[in-house]
């Protein structure tokens, strides 16, 4: 089986136009591969460009150097150099992402914030919204929120939404910044049974968690990003 | 999902005078896609939309159309008359201003139906109907079918502006600014529609805003535009979350956080 994604000598600075032109190396040489099945962490301190990677990871952040080769329906692509129409793609349908905060847009419920992505992908509106509500119900969201736009939900409400329409999909690579962060013991657990089930399936897991037991719980192997700070030496 | 572009623009530019309107703008537009162009006032965004939409003719550069047949045709070699039919049906322009884009002295089921009767329907009650549906799916209650745009609201005017501009089902819709001069509670509920809109019918559409909110909301491709060039482009959370540019930092870093 091909390995879904491959990261080879990615560099990643940016140039601060406002502020005379000044170059901010933020990571250099930035070399890995997930496996399928397999969930990696990104380690290291605030600020060592853990959610830079995973941004260039998504197509989110420009790349400067290297290459994120990502097996894409069949073929192999370079998300680095892909054209935004390829990086939508990619993300319809090999690339989830569950990210800190959820970008909510005014009027939509929560159950169709959730269900979003499978329509998207040409599932029925009915069949997505039926495994949005097992999601949810899972992640312990009180029904009552499920027919409301989640923009005046708490925190960890929101994170919950976030997370089921992360999870909704069958995306072979999933991407996780922080998903935990504002989450009770509970729902945290509940997260880390998410994570064994895509593992199960044989997803490839990335992600960034600050919170040690969760970390501990779905870790397979922690990458250490310090290792790639090498512009930081200059600097 | 079709593998073909439903418009291909290259090397577009139009000058007045000496002075630079728009410069050798390039780009394709596939099908469902929503491209955003963003820039200050003059940077030659509306001047670009305007060509695109043939309601100016381009100095130099060349667009190609993929018709309802599959045919590609160059948009400035056909005559006036396919010109208008194309702008009747299969396209629609939502102005910033909706009075102009509507009749403000007809009724706003005469406005939405006017599109209908354009490409030949001609059966009352069917063109009532529809025209009721339309008014529904933009949120303007059946009994003011009767009413004049004049007496109508700026947020229900632009509303009506978009049920007569989609009810022919057209492809490619233009855009100029079409939240600007709404208040933003306004602003919200009409872009919450065009998105729902645009998802829905798997639209194209071209968007010239210069509310970065609303391009990224609405878009998922973005041009930045300063003085008639295009200089910055791609997805548009990337161009906005990760600005290359000097002048998309400084439009970038402009916006005020609430």
């Amino acid at each position: 089986m091909p390995t879904p994604l491959v990261v080879s000598d990615v560099a990643k600075s940016f140039t601060m136009h406002l502020r005379d032109g000044v170059t901010l190396p933020v990571v250099a040489g930035v070399s890995f591969s997930i496996r399928a099945g397999e969930c990696a962490v990104l380690g290291g301190p605030s600020g060592a460009g853990k959610s830079s990677i995973l941004k260039m990871l998504y197509g989110n952040y420009a790349v400067d150097e290297g290459q994120i080769i990502v097996q894409h329906e069949g073929g192999l692509i370079d998300l680095g150099s892909a054209s935004p129409r390829t990086v939508l793609a990619v993300r319809r349908s090999t690339i989830g992402y569950v990210s800190q905060f959820l970008r909510t847009v005014p009027r939509v419920s929560a159950l169709d914030v959730v269900a979003g992505p499978l329509v998207e992908r040409g599932e029925n509106r009915e069949g997505a919204r039926e495994k949005a509500r097992s999601l949810l119900a899972q992640l312990n969201l009180p029904e009552k929120l499920w027919a409301l736009p989640p923009a005046t939900f708490s925190g960890g409400e929101q994170q919950r939404v976030n997370i089921a329409r992360g999870f909704i999909t069958e995306h072979p690579i999933l991407q996780l910044d922080e998903p935990t962060a504002s989450l009770d013991a509970k729902n945290r657990d509940v997260v880390v049974d998410l994570i064994a089930a895509k593992k199960a399936a044989g997803v490839a897991l990335l992600g960034i968690f600050h919170d040690q037991d969760v970390r501990e719980a779905v870790a397979d192997r922690v990458i250490d990003v310090t290792a790639f700070a090498a512009g930081r030496i200059a600097a | 999902m079709t593998d073909e572009p439903l418009l291909r623009v290259s090397a577009l530019s139009k000058f007045y005078g000496s002075r630079v309107g728009c410069e050798n703008v390039s780009f394709d537009l596939w099908p469902g896609e929503v491209l955003a162009v963003v820039g200050e006032s003059g940077s030659g965004k509306t001047t670009l939309l305007n060509c695109l939409s043939t309601r100016l003719l381009p100095s130099s550069g060349t667009a190609s159309y993929r018709m309802r047949d599959g045919q590609w045709r160059e948009l400035y070699r056909m005559s006036e008359a396919e010109r208008r039919f194309l702008m009747r049906t299969d396209w629609g322009f939502v102005h910033q201003n909706p009075a102009d884009g509507l009749r403000m002295t007809v009724s706003a089921g005469a406005n939405v139906g006017e599109r209908l009767m354009a490409v030949g329907d001609r059966h009352y009650g069917r063109i009532r109907a529809t025209a009721v549906d339309w008014l529904s799916r933009v949120e303007i209650d059946e009994d003011r079918i009767d009413d004049e745009p004049r007496a109508f609201s700026g947020g229900m005017r632009q509303r009506l502006q978009i049920a007569r501009n989609l009810v022919t089902g057209p492809r490619l819709v233009f855009m100029d600014e079409p939240t600007g001069g709404l208040d933003v509670s306004v602003q919200a509920r009409l872009l919450d529609l065009l998105r729902g809109l645009v998802t829905d019918l798997g639209l194209a559409a071209i968007v010239v805003t210069h509310d970065l909110a609303v391009a990224r909301l609405l878009s998922q491709r973005m041009m930045v535009m300063k003085d008639g060039r295009v200089v910055e482009s791609g997805l548009t959370d990337r161009v906005l979350d990760d600005p290359r540019a000097p002048y998309t930092q400084l439009l970038v870093s402009s916006i005020l956080q609430v």
